[in-house]
């Protein structure tokens, strides 16, 4: 379970607040989406809870299965199950995506208290994943993320993710520059991935994704708060209506 | 108005002390040093790496060849290897390779006046000493495809300078690859210069390994001739040293030759590592690559200068040069000075340099994914010396270079 409580936040020189005073559970096996106008804060939101450092947090708690996650490194949160797949995966010539899958996979081993992987068990989990993702053997060979397209990198997020196995998977405007078949690969992907000890926080500008990977909540985000709560329906009354009455109601 | 005349360090009395009246040093030569002394600040081919204030000695050449480290780091390579202990070669020579034969002369070396040199003709001060202290010159002379690599284990025994002299001749069409390992004892000096005459449709791998101690001073020098339709590789990697020079000197004298030039040098602590090249593109259409990537760490300094001279007539002509470095600390250094003289109206060259730290936004991702600070920053780092050492050709040399630079950044923890 997921908690987050009175979350304040700034950006690091202090200057500008982007949260105020969040508040968010999502249960095992949930999927919650978080829907908001461009500014909102959903994106830092997503950063916040995955341990980027370049925001302040001057109040309120985050907690994964009550653990406090605020007080833990970005490499200490995956172990403990965060998995953000990002807006914008960064590329890195040189290091093979293999290499890095493998580096990822036995950190998070080791932070657990795990053995690694055997060899043989990586290669398998990762032929098999990568076969459901329609992700050639070859672009596994390539530097990671180095030359892919914008859909190509975004299963690639998503085989991450899958082969993690986080306890949360945080998704940041993963339909973005996907086409309707990325997109349909790539809902797919998380679908299979829902259980009951697993939960996602999906965030997104539209409705379409929601058609893919239907939230049990949805939670619309307004000037770095939630200020309306709902289940899958509210998606579609904000695709007819837009955001305009929540950004009015916070500003009063 | 008087003369002034700077005070000499301690480190060019001994070699004034060491030269005097001794029938073995080419006068000449030292002569040619002596003129201006060891090279400082206000020279500009020295003014990042001022020898006359970094070198704290210069020790006299070993009376006896001492006794070699028993572990070789590329000892598994399959190779030719010849052992230079001291400055005199300890191998037997006359066990060959085909297309391959090997002389040892005393012939008076090169000090930038021979008739086809490559070297500054004012005199490089380093090349200088070389051309007067040495003994021996190793002829390395390829005729034909030699099919194993010749590897050249330069080693300086303990707190002595050691000099050597290795002339290479690469006949037309023929096929070599040359590699120069360099250990260096604690308070030794090592300068070693290296000339490679390669004629035409020659294919030549070169690559150079700094493994010098900490506290060794290590200087090299490698001059090029390259014929028409001629490639050569050169590689340097560098992690050794308190002082290194690395210095290159290429000239293309016939028309379609091609140079990859390319080092990694991974420095820490107080370590200062210089690598100066001049590609000069003398005829029409030739084609040069130089990529350079520095790690530093702690207090290091590292200095790349580039020259690349395209002449009047050399057009076509395709030159590139990258220089990177990673600053790891605040106290790091890095010294960039890539140049382009170029008096030819139709060629395509360019140059770049880039010093920086590792970038946030990454280093968080791979962070996100689990891998902590330590092993993220190594990976990244890999990724960046992996640029310079994939431009090396030779598989076992490319892969022995990748695991000490991972030696290297586990050891930095």
């Amino acid at each position: 379970m997921l908690e987050i409580r009175n979350l304040h936040v700034a950006i690091e020189d202090g200057s500008k607040k982007i949260l105020n005073g969040l508040d968010l559970t999502i249960h095992n096996g949930e999927v919650a989406a978080i829907m908001g106008p461009n500014g909102s804060g959903k994106s830092t939101l997503s950063y916040v809870i995955a341990g980027k450092p370049d925001y302040e947090i001057l109040d309120g708690e985050i907690l994964l299965d009550g653990e406090n996650l605020l007080e833990m490194e970005a490499d200490a949160r995956a172990a403990a199950g965060v998995f953000l797949a990002f807006q914008y995966p960064l590329e890195i010539p040189g290091v093979a995506t293999m290499t890095f899958l493998k580096a990822a996979m036995n950190a998070q081993s080791r932070a657990r208290g795990e053995g690694e992987l055997k060899t043989p068990d990586f290669m398998r989990r990762v032929k098999l994943g990568a076969e459901k993702l329609g992700i050639p053997q070859e672009m596994l060979r390539r530097g990671l993320n180095v030359g892919f397209s914008g859909g190509e990198k975004k299963r690639m997020e998503i085989l991450q993710m899958a082969l993690l196995e986080p306890s949360i998977g945080i998704l940041d405007e993963t339909d973005s520059g996907l086409d309707i078949d990325a997109l349909k690969i790539v809902s797919e992907g998380v679908n299979a991935l829902r259980s009951a000890d697993r939960s996602f926080l999906v965030i997104t500008h539209y409705q379409r994704l929601l058609n893919y990977i239907v939230p049990d909540t949805v939670h619309v985000m307004s000037k770095g708060r939630i200020v309306k709560t709902g289940g899958k329906e509210l998606a579609l009354e904000l695709e007819a209506n837009g955001y305009a009455d929540y950004v009015s109601d916070v500003a009063a | 108005m008087a003369t002034v005349t700077p005070l000499k360090t301690s480190a060019e009395l001994s070699l004034l002390a060491q030269a005097e009246g001794n029938k073995a040093v080419r006068q000449n030569s030292f002569a040619r040093y002596a003129a201006k002394g060891l090279p400082h600040r206000r020279i500009e081919a020295y003014h990042y790496t001022d020898i006359r204030a970094l070198m704290k000695d210069a020790p006299a050449p070993a009376k006896a060849v001492g006794v070699p480290p028993k572990d070789f780091v590329f000892g598994d390579i399959d190779a030719f290897v010849l052992t230079i202990i001291d400055g005199q070669v300890a191998s037997d020579t006359a066990v060959g390779l085909a297309g391959l034969s090997i002389n040892i002369s005393h012939e008076a070396p090169d000090d930038g006046l021979a008739t086809h040199t490559v070297f500054p003709s004012d005199g490089d001060p380093i090349i200088a000493l070389n051309a007067a202290f040495v003994d021996q010159t190793l002829r390395l002379s390829v005729d034909g495809i030699v099919d194993k690599p010749v590897l050249l284990r330069f080693i300086t025994t303990g707190a002595v300078s050691a000099y050597s002299r290795v002339v290479v001749e690469v006949a037309d069409g023929a096929s070599f690859t040359l590699i120069e390992s360099h250990e260096c004892a604690s308070g030794g000096v090592t300068n070693s210069v290296v000339e490679i005459a390669a004629g035409h449709d020659v294919s030549m791998e070169h690559i150079r390994v700094n493994l010098a101690d900490k506290n060794a001073t290590i200087l090299t020098s490698l001059g090029g001739r390259m014929g028409a339709r001629s490639a050569l590789t050169s590689g340097n990697f560098v992690t050794g040293g308190a002082l290194s020079r690395h210095q290159v000197f290429l000239r293309f004298e016939g028309e379609g030759a091609t140079a990859t030039i390319s080092g990694a040098s991974m420095l820490k602590d107080r370590q200062q590592a210089d690598t100066t090249l001049v590609v000069d593109h003398s005829v029409p259409e030739c084609v040069s690559r130089e990529h350079f990537a520095h790690v530093l760490d702690g207090e290091a300094t590292g200095v790349f200068q580039g020259k690349i001279i395209v002449r009047p007539h050399a057009q076509k002509t395709d030159g590139k040069m990258m220089s990177r470095a990673v600053l790891l600390a605040d106290g790091a250094t890095m010294n960039n000075k890539p140049e382009l003289e170029i008096f030819a109206d139709d060629v395509q060259c360019g140059h770049g340099a880039t010093v920086g730290a590792l970038d946030d936004d990454l280093l968080f991702y791979l962070r996100a994914r689990g891998l902590p600070k330590p092993e993220a920053e190594a990976l990244m780092l890999q990724a960046f010396v992996g640029e310079a050492l994939e431009m090396i050709a030779h598989e076992g040399m490319r892969e022995r270079l990748e695991s000490l630079s991972e030696a290297w950044l586990k050891a930095r923890g």
